[in-house]
């Protein structure tokens, strides 16, 4: 399973390294401690807004999920600092990714 | 260790020109020259370009544009912070023994590639430098209970200072009010908020204390440098309130040079942003978290020229490869008590910031008489 095959199909799992279970945030092919393969095990629903501001009428967000991956989403209602979000919708769009939170 | 100096510099005017890379290295190359003919070209053991450019093999041309053939040369690129890493480099060259005599040229253009920094996917669709700007900024006012107004002085005092700056883009001040009605980008950043991308060139000679005293030349003594980088993506930065990397290449360029930040008598800044000024003033050690605004205002209503003389990256534009090194000329300027209407009296030692992409990375120098 690699992780931008997966996100492109709006699956966002956590990437981890098979050996040592830390968690490799940007995704990368091997753990950047030990150099594990890493694998895709978990997959993400839920996390918590740490920072946002507003662009036009659209919202966006610092989003952690899982305590460590820290990822910047859209969301449209107004966030609050300390809410959880659900995974709303998440792909790859002109090669970037993008995740929409509720 | 060797002692080790800027003995020459030369600058081009920050413009929104559309000028091949190579040409403008050369002007600033040129300028240089120009202003210090009393510099054997000859000498030049090691050419570095700062650039975050595409163009290939441009130390190599620049040499050949200069008629020289050094023994190293080539490019230097991280980001907005690849002017202060190539004088880091430049002095290593010299430190080591490998040369004794180095010019660093940089560079942008104001199409420069460097903006966007494409690998940190952590960003998701938010990969333009305002959105990590927007987040710090949102955070520091919460944190500090700061609000838009208190944060628009920092382009007021810049652009004001920038007045002074013959090679700044702008040439025009603003008030509060001016800073507040201009175009909003996001509900935390405003258009005069934001360094501009522009095109422009700096060039600066460093050279051992041997030749430096041998020749006779005026030079300005590199005496601290710290250098920090945390990570490559924005979102691993834990507070989005203080510069974490700012901090320590803060506390050993000042370890090196055996310096307390209250020795510090005039400052470059890396003002990306409005909220950077405030934030890297504090993560310095300039005054205390918090309180980084209240110095700025303090600042500007003394009419007190101290921090960003030159108009900071908000007024003078942010040409990124040229960046650190027209930081650099400008503390050197003041330490020779060559800045014109910019002076800031009695200035012994200086310091520079410079950084990168959403302050992952810092270097700070120190500059003394
Ligand atoms: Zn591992």
């Amino acid at each position: 399973m690699n992780f931008e095959t997966e996100l492109a199909l709006g699956n966002f799992y956590i990437p981890e390294c098979g050996k040592c279970m830390k968690v490799v945030w940007p995704p990368s092919e091997f753990c950047n401690h030990c150099f594990g393969e890493v694998l895709l095990k978990k997959k993400i629903f839920e996390g918590k807004i740490i920072e946002f501001s507003r662009k036009d009428d659209e919202y966006f967000c610092l989003v952690e999920f899982e305590k460590e991956v820290r990822v910047m989403v859209k969301t449209p209602n107004i966030p609050k600092i300390g809410q959880i979000v659900k995974i709303l919708r998440c792909g790859i769009s002109n090669g970037n990714y993008f995740f929409h939170v509720i | 260790m060797k002692k080790i100096g800027i003995i020459a510099y030369g600058i081009t005017p920050f413009t929104k020109d559309d000028q091949k890379i190579e040409s403008s290295l050369l002007k600033s190359t040129k300028n240089l020259f120009e202003n210090n003919p009393q510099i054997n070209r000859g000498d030049i053991d090691a050419v570095l370009v700062s650039t975050n450019n595409n163009s290939k093999y441009l130390s190599p041309i620049l040499s050949e544009m200069i008629d020289i053939q050094p023994k190293i040369a080539h490019s230097i690129e991280s980001l907005c912070n690849s002017g202060t890493n190539s004088i880091v480099s430049a002095y290593s060259y010299i430190a080591s023994g490998l040369a004794d005599m180095v010019l660093i040229s940089g560079a942008e253009r104001y199409d420069s590639p460097g903006h966007i920094l494409e690998w940190d996917n952590s960003r998701g669709e938010y990969k333009h430098p305002i959105f990590w700007a927007s987040i710090f900024t949102k955070s520091y006012k919460r944190q500090f209970s700061i609000s838009d107004v208190d944060l628009a002085v920092v382009p007021v005092k810049n652009h004001k200072q920038a007045k002074e700056n013959p090679n700044a883009m702008s040439n025009k001040t603003y008030s509060i009010q001016d800073v507040l009605e201009s175009k909003k980008l996001t509900e935390d950043i405003r258009l005069l908020d934001c360094s501009r991308p522009c095109t422009g060139s700096a060039s600066v000679i460093l050279a051992s204390e041997e030749i430096a005293r041998e020749n006779n030349y005026e030079s300005t003594w590199i005496t601290g440098i710290g250098q920090k980088t945390t990570s490559a993506g924005f979102t691993k930065n834990i507070s989005l309130s203080s510069m974490e990397s700012t901090k320590l290449a803060g506390r050993a360029a000042l370890k090196m040079a055996n310096r307390t930040i209250s020795d510090i008598d005039v400052a470059e800044i890396h003002d990306a942003f409005s909220v950077c000024e405030p934030i890297a003033l504090e993560s310095l050690g300039f005054s205390n978290l918090g309180n980084g605004i209240n110095m700025v205002k303090d600042l500007y209503e003394t009419n007190n020229f101290k921090i960003n003389p030159r108009g900071g990256l908000i007024g003078s534009g942010h040409p990124l490869g040229a960046t650190g090194i027209a930081q650099t000329i400008e503390i050197t300027q003041q330490i020779q008590s060559k800045a014109g209407n910019r002076q800031v009296d009695d200035v012994n030692v200086g310091l520079v910031h410079n950084m990168s992409a959403a302050a992952t990375s810092s270097t700070v120098l120190i500059l003394e008489k």
